[in-house]
C-alpha cells in the first residue's frame, strides 16, 4: 500500500467524523432559538409556525428583569475584580520568577480542578459560619473565586508574548515605571484585558451552581431560570430568555476572541517574530 | 564513474504552487560515494533530500533507488535513513530504545536485537550511554545516537540533512573527521546536505552545487574549487576576484583573452564555450595573489596600494587597489613576513601566476514560478 | 540580577541586605501575587479546610458539638444509599472522562495536524458552546431526548420509529451523554497544545525507521501527546464526579448523583457535618479513581514501545 491510498483511505473518514462531531456541539445550542420562536407551548416536531409572542412575554415580566438586573450587576463587578486579580497573578507569574510560584499559581487555579458543588458548599458554610447574610455580594465573591482561572489563562498568554526588553527600553529612555506602564505596558497588554473581561463577564451570567448557592432571595439568571424550570407551560418563556443569554454569550466570546488575535499580533510584531 | 550508482535522480522537479522548489534535477550518485547538495539556503537541497527519502513527493520526474523506481514508496519503504537536521531524538525513549526504534518492526530476537545496538552504539563512540533519556545528552552525543539509530537500520543510503549546524566550531571539526571514517568504515553512499563550503569540500568525493533549485556543478571537490564553472559557484566556494576580460582568439581547447591590467592570459576552453559579446568574466582566487617584498621579482608583476587591511590571526587579508582596475583585489597572505604590519595606503607589489586564472560561464537566470 | 536575587533570597536575608531583597525579582513577584493569592487563601482554601473540620464533628440541630468523630465519615461510607450514589456518581465520570477523551482526541488531532492556517478558528468554533450557558445547554438535551422531544418527535415525522422512545431521558445514559457534551472543549484544548508541542520530524523520524501512519502515531504521536491526554482526563472526570445540574435535570431516579445527597444536607437536611463528610468522601474517591486510571494510562502507553 503505498502513501497515496493510504491517504485517501485515512482523509474521508476524519472530515466526516469532524462533522458528526461538531453537529453534536451545535444541535443543543441550535435547538433554543429554533423553538424560541415556535408557535407551539411544547418542543416538538414538526414546527407550529413562527412567533415572537414568546420574545413579548418577556417585557413585562418583573421578576425576569429583577433577575437580569441581579445578573448584570454581579457580572460587571466579577469581571472588573476578577481581571484586577488575574492580571496581578498573570503579570507575577510572566515577569518574575521566584520561590512558591509554582504552589501560589496552583492554588489560583484550583477551581478548574475541583467540582464546582464542593465550591460552593465550602463557601455556603464559611459564609454562613460567621453569621454575613446570602446577597448578591456573596455571589460576587464566590463567583470570582471561580472566574480568575479563567482571566489568568486569558492574561497569561496575552503577557507572555511581551517582551521585557521594551520596558526596559522605555525605563532606558528615562521613563518612570508608572510611565513606563501607562505608555508601553498597558497599550500592548490591553486587548488581552479585554478579552479578559469579556470571558469574565460571560462565565458569571451563565454561571448557576454558585449563584443558586450564594444568592439567598436575590436570584440572577440562571437561578430564575431553575425555578421556571419545574413549570412546563412556562418553557417557551425559557427558550427565548436563553436564547438572548446565548446571543449576547456568544456576541461577547466572538469579541474577545478578535481582541485576543489582534493581541497576539501586535506582540509578535512587537518582538518582530515572523 | 567505475561503481554502479545507488541513487539516479532523472528530470525531477518540484513546485509548490507556481513556486519551483526544484527545476529538472538530474543527477547519479554511486554506491558507496559521500556526496554533498551545497548551497544557500532556499536553493533546494534540502527539498531534494526529502524526496529521496520520500517526504517530498516531486511533481515530475522519478528517482531509483538501487535501480528501483520509488516515488510510489512511502518514507517507511525505502532503503534510506535519514539524520535529522534536529536529530529528531525521540523524547520519551533512552538511548538504547532510540537507536532500536526500527528494529522493533524486523521481529529479531532480543539478542540479536541487542547486540546491533550495542554494535551500532560502539561505532559512534557511545557504549555504556544506552540508558541515558535524550534530554541528558550534549548536541554531540544527541547527533551520534541519530547517526546510530539510522545506521543500525543498515540501509543503503545515509540521507544527512546538515547534521553538524547546530555543533559549535570545535565540535564540528571533530565530527568531521569522525563522519569521513564511519562512512569509510561502513562503505554505503552517505548524501549530505550542507551550506558550510569547507565541510563539503573536507567530507566528499563529489559535490553538487545548486542555486534556485537547479545543480549548477558536479564535480570533486578539488575540481570545483579550482575549476568553478561559473560566477556564482566560485562566489560560494570562496572568495574570488572577478574581473571583465575581452577575447583576443580562440583556439582549440583553449581561450586567450585581456584580462585589463594583467595583459593577455591564456586559459582552458570550457565545454560549449561561447563569448556573446566578445566580453567573457574571469577570476582569480586571493591566495593566488602574493605580495613582494624589497628585492623580490617575479616574472609577473602588479603595483598596487593598501586600502584596507583586516586581521585573522594565521592571515591577513588585503585589499589592494591597482590602477586601472575597477575593483581591488582581495588577497590573502599569511602573517610570517610582516603583512598584518603594513599600513593602509602603503604602496605594493604584488605577482600572479596567469595559469592561475579560469574561465567562468554566465548563470543562467533564475527564475522560481 | 536573577542570579544575584536567587542568591540573596536563598539564606534569610539579614537587615543589611533588606533593601535590596525588597527591590529583588522575588519580592516583587511575591508583591504582585499575593491579593490574587490571598484572594483565593480566604475564599478557597480555608471554605475547603472549614468543611474538613465540619466533617469531624456532629450537629444537633443548630449546636455544632465539636469534639472529633469518625461517625460522619462511617455513616457516609457504610449507608447504602451514599454508597449506591458514589459508585454511580464515580462509574458515571469514569464513563463520561473517558468517553470525552476518546471522542474529542481525534478532533485534537485534525486541528493541530490539518488545521492549517485556521486553527485559531477551528479551535474557537469548538470552544464557543461549552462557553454558553451550562444550564441552558443541559435544558436543551432535556428537550431533545425527551418523551414528546426533539428526537422522538423528529424521528416518527421522519417515519423511522411508531410511537416515542422512553429510554432516552431520565437514566445514566442521558446524564453521560449531556456531560460528555458540556466537558467537550475541556478535553480538546489540553490536548490539542500537546500535540502542538510535538515536534513534527519526530513522526518523520518515525517514519523514516519504518513506521506506517498508524504505527507512527501509536509510538510516537500518543506517547508524546500523553500529558494533555492525562490533563484533559483529570480536567473532565474530578469536577464531573459532583455535577448537580445534569442529573436533576435529565438524570432522573436512575441518575441522581452524590451532588444531589451534598445539597440535601445542607438544604432540607440540614446536617453540614454529613455533607462535609460527603464532599470530603467525595473528593478522596475521585482523586484516587483519577491516580489509578492515570496510572493505567501511563502503563499501557509504556507497554506499545
Amino acid at each position: 500500500m503505498n502513501a497515496l491510498t493510504q491517504r485517501l483511505r485515512l482523509i474521508p473518514l476524519l472530515p466526516a467524523y469532524v462533522a458528526v462531531y461538531f453537529l453534536f456541539l451545535y444541535l443543543p445550542i441550535l435547538l433554543l432559538p429554533v423553538f424560541s420562536f415556535n408557535n407551539a407551548a411544547t418542543t416538538t416536531f414538526p414546527l407550529a409556525g413562527f412567533t415572537t409572542k414568546w420574545y413579548a412575554s418577556l417585557v413585562g415580566n418583573t421578576v425576569m428583569l429583577e433577575a437580569a438586573r441581579n445578573s448584570l450587576v454581579v457580572g460587571v463587578t466579577v469581571s472588573l475584580l476578577s481581571t484586577l486579580l488575574g492580571i496581578c497573578a498573570a503579570r507575577a507569574i510572566t515577569r518574575y520568577r521566584f520561590r512558591g510560584q509554582k504552589a501560589a499559581a496552583g492554588l489560583i487555579m484550583a477551581p478548574l480542578f475541583l467540582p464546582e458543588i464542593i465550591v460552593a458548599v465550602s463557601l455556603l458554610m464559611i459564609v454562613l459560619a460567621m453569621g454575613l447574610e446570602l446577597s448578591l455580594l456573596t455571589v460576587i465573591l464566590g463567583q470570582t473565586v471561580f472566574c480568575v482561572p479563567y482571566a489568568m489563562s486569558v492574561l497569561v498568554s496575552g503577557f507572555e508574548g511581551f517582551d521585557r526588553s521594551l520596558e526596559e527600553a522605555s525605563y532606558d529612555l528615562g521613563e518612570t515605571a508608572l510611565g513606563t506602564f501607562r505608555r508601553v505596558t498597558l497599550p500592548v497588554v490591553a486587548p488581552a484585558i479585554v478579552s479578559s473581561l469579556l470571558v469574565s463577564f460571560t462565565i458569571s451570567l451563565d454561571e448557576f451552581i454558585l449563584a443558586f448557592f450564594l444568592s439567598g432571595t436575590e436570584p440572577t439568571l440562571p437561578v430564575y431560570i431553575w425555578g421556571q424550570l419545574r413549570f412546563a407551560a412556562k418553557l417557551p418563556g425559557v427558550l427565548a430568555l436563553g436564547t438572548i443569554m446565548l446571543a449576547a454569550s456568544i456576541l461577547m466570546l466572538t469579541f474577545a476572541e478578535i481582541l485576543r488575535r489582534r493581541a497576539e499580533r501586535r506582540t509578535q510584531m512587537a518582538l518582530m517574530l515572523p | 564513474m567505475p561503481e554502479r550508482p545507488m541513487i539516479e535522480i532523472e528530470n525531477v522537479s518540484k513546485f509548490y504552487g507556481i513556486y519551483k522548489a526544484l527545476d529538472d534535477v538530474s543527477l547519479s550518485i554511486a554506491e558507496g560515494e559521500f556526496f554533498s547538495l551545497l548551497g544557500p539556503s532556499g536553493c533546494g537541497k534540502t527539498t531534494l533530500l526529502r524526496s529521496i527519502a520520500g517526504f517530498e513527493t516531486p511533481t515530475h520526474g522519478e528517482i531509483y533507488i538501487d535501480g528501483a523506481p520509488s516515488l510510489a514508496l512511502p518514507p517507511n519503504r525505502r532503503p534510506t535513513n535519514m539524520v535529522f537536521q534536529s536529530y529528531a531524538i525521540f523524547p520519551h525513549l533512552d538511548v538504547a530504545e532510540n537507536v532500536a526504534y526500527g528494529l522493533k518492526r524486523l521481529k529479531l530476537t532480543p539478542q540479536e536485537e541487542k547486540k546491533r545496538v550495542g554494535d551500532a552504539l560502539d561505532q559512534v563512540r557511545l557504549s555504556g550511554l544506552g540508558q541515558r533519556k535524550a534530554h541528558e545528552l550534549s548536541g554531540g552525543q544527541r547527533q551520534r545516537v541519530a547517526l546510530a539509530r539510522a545506521l543500525v537500520m543498515r540501509p543503503k543510503v545515509l540521507l544527512l540533512d546538515e547534521p553538524l549546524s547546530a555543533l559549535d566550531k570545535k565540535l564540528r571539526e571533530e565530527m568531521q573527521v569522525e563522519l569521513r571514517t564511519l562512512q569509510k568504515a561502513v562503505g554505503i553512499t552517505f548524501i549530505l546536505v550542507t551550506h558550510d563550503q569547507y565541510e563539503a569540500l573536507a567530507l566528499s568525493d563529489r559535490i553538487a552545487v545548486m542555486f534556485g533549485g537547479r545543480i549548477a556543478q558536479v564535480a570533486t571537490p578539488k575540481e570545483i574549487y579550482q575549476h568553478p564553472r561559473t560566477r556564482k559557484v566560485a562566489d560560494f566556494l570562496g572568495g574570488m576576484n572577478f574581473l571583465k576580460a575581452r577575447v583576443l582568439g580562440e583556439q582549440a581547447g583553449a581561450v586567450s583573452v585581456d584580462a585589463a591590467r594583467f595583459g593577455a592570459v591564456s586559459l582552458a576552453k570550457p565545454h560549449g564555450f561561447s563569448a556573446s559579446d566578445g566580453h567573457v568574466t574571469v577570476g582569480i582566487r586571493p591566495e593566488r595573489l602574493r605580495l613582494l617584498w624589497d628585492d623580490d621579482r617575479a616574472p609577473h608583476e602588479l603595483a598596487g596600494r593598501i586600502e584596507n587591511r583586516a586581521y585573522f590571526g594565521e592571515v591577513t587579508h588585503l585589499t589592494v587597489g591597482i590602477d586601472g582596475l575597477e575593483e581591488p583585489l582581495s588577497m590573502v597572505e599569511t602573517n610570517n613576513y610582516g603583512a598584518d604590519d603594513l599600513p593602509i595606503g602603503a604602496e605594493i607589489r604584488l605577482a600572479f601566476d596567469p595559469d592561475a586564472f579560469v574561465l567562468l560561464a554566465e548563470d543562467p537566470p533564475v527564475s522560481r514560478v | 540580577m536573577t542570579a544575584a536575587a536567587l542568591g540573596a533570597a536563598a539564606d534569610t536575608p539579614p537587615p543589611a541586605r533588606q533593601g535590596r531583597w525588597v527591590r529583588s525579582e522575588e519580592a516583587r513577584g511575591l508583591a504582585m501575587i499575593s491579593p490574587t493569592f490571598l484572594y483565593a487563601l480566604a475564599l478557597l482554601l480555608l471554605p475547603v479546610l472549614t468543611v474538613l473540620a465540619y466533617s469531624f464533628w456532629t450537629q444537633d440541630y443548630l449546636d455544632i458539638d465539636r469534639t472529633f468523630t469518625l461517625e460522619n465519615y462511617r455513616q457516609a461510607l457504610t449507608e447504602p444509599i451514599y454508597r449506591d450514589l458514589f459508585v454511580r456518581s464515580l462509574w458515571i465520570s469514569l464513563v463520561v472522562s473517558v468517553a470525552t477523551v476518546v471522542f474529542s482526541y481525534p478532533i485534537a488531532w485534525f486541528i493541530s495536524f490539518h488545521g492549517g492556517v485556521h486553527r485559531n478558528l477551528w479551535l474557537f468554533l469548538v470552544t464557543v458552546p461549552c462557553w454558553t450557558s451550562y444550564l441552558l445547554r443541559v435544558m436543551s438535551w432535556k428537550v431533545i431526548l425527551g418523551y414528546g422531544g426533539v428526537l422522538n418527535t423528529g424521528l416518527i415525522s421522519l417515519g423511522l420509529i411508531d410511537e416515542p422512545v422512553t429510554s432516552l431521558l431520565y437514566n445514566s445514559n442521558a446524564v453521560v451523554i449531556t456531560l460528555v457534551h458540556s466537558w467537550a472543549a475541556f478535553a480538546i484544548l489540553p490536548i490539542y497544545v500537546s500535540l502542538q508541542k510535538i515536534d513534527r520530524t519526530l513522526i518523520e523520524a518515525a517514519r523514516d525507521l519504518g513506521d506506517s501512519r498508524m504505527r507512527a502515531f501509536f509510538r510516537v504521536t500518543l506517547p508524546l501527546s500523553l500529558p494533555g491526554v492525562v490533563s484533559a482526563f483529570l480536567i473532565v472526570m474530578i469536577p464531573t464526579v459532583g455535577d448537580y445540574v445534569t442529573p436533576r435535570l435529565v438524570g432522573g431516579k436512575d441518575g441522581v448523583m452524590i451532588a444531589t445527597a451534598i445539597q440535601t444536607q445542607f438544604g432540607k437536611g440540614a446536617n453540614w457535618p454529613l455533607g462535609a463528610a460527603l464532599s470530603v468522601t467525595t473528593m478522596v474517591l475521585v482523586s484516587l479513581a483519577a491516580a489509578v486510571v492515570v496510572f493505567a494510562l501511563k502503563f499501557a502507553v509504556r507497554r506499545i514501545r
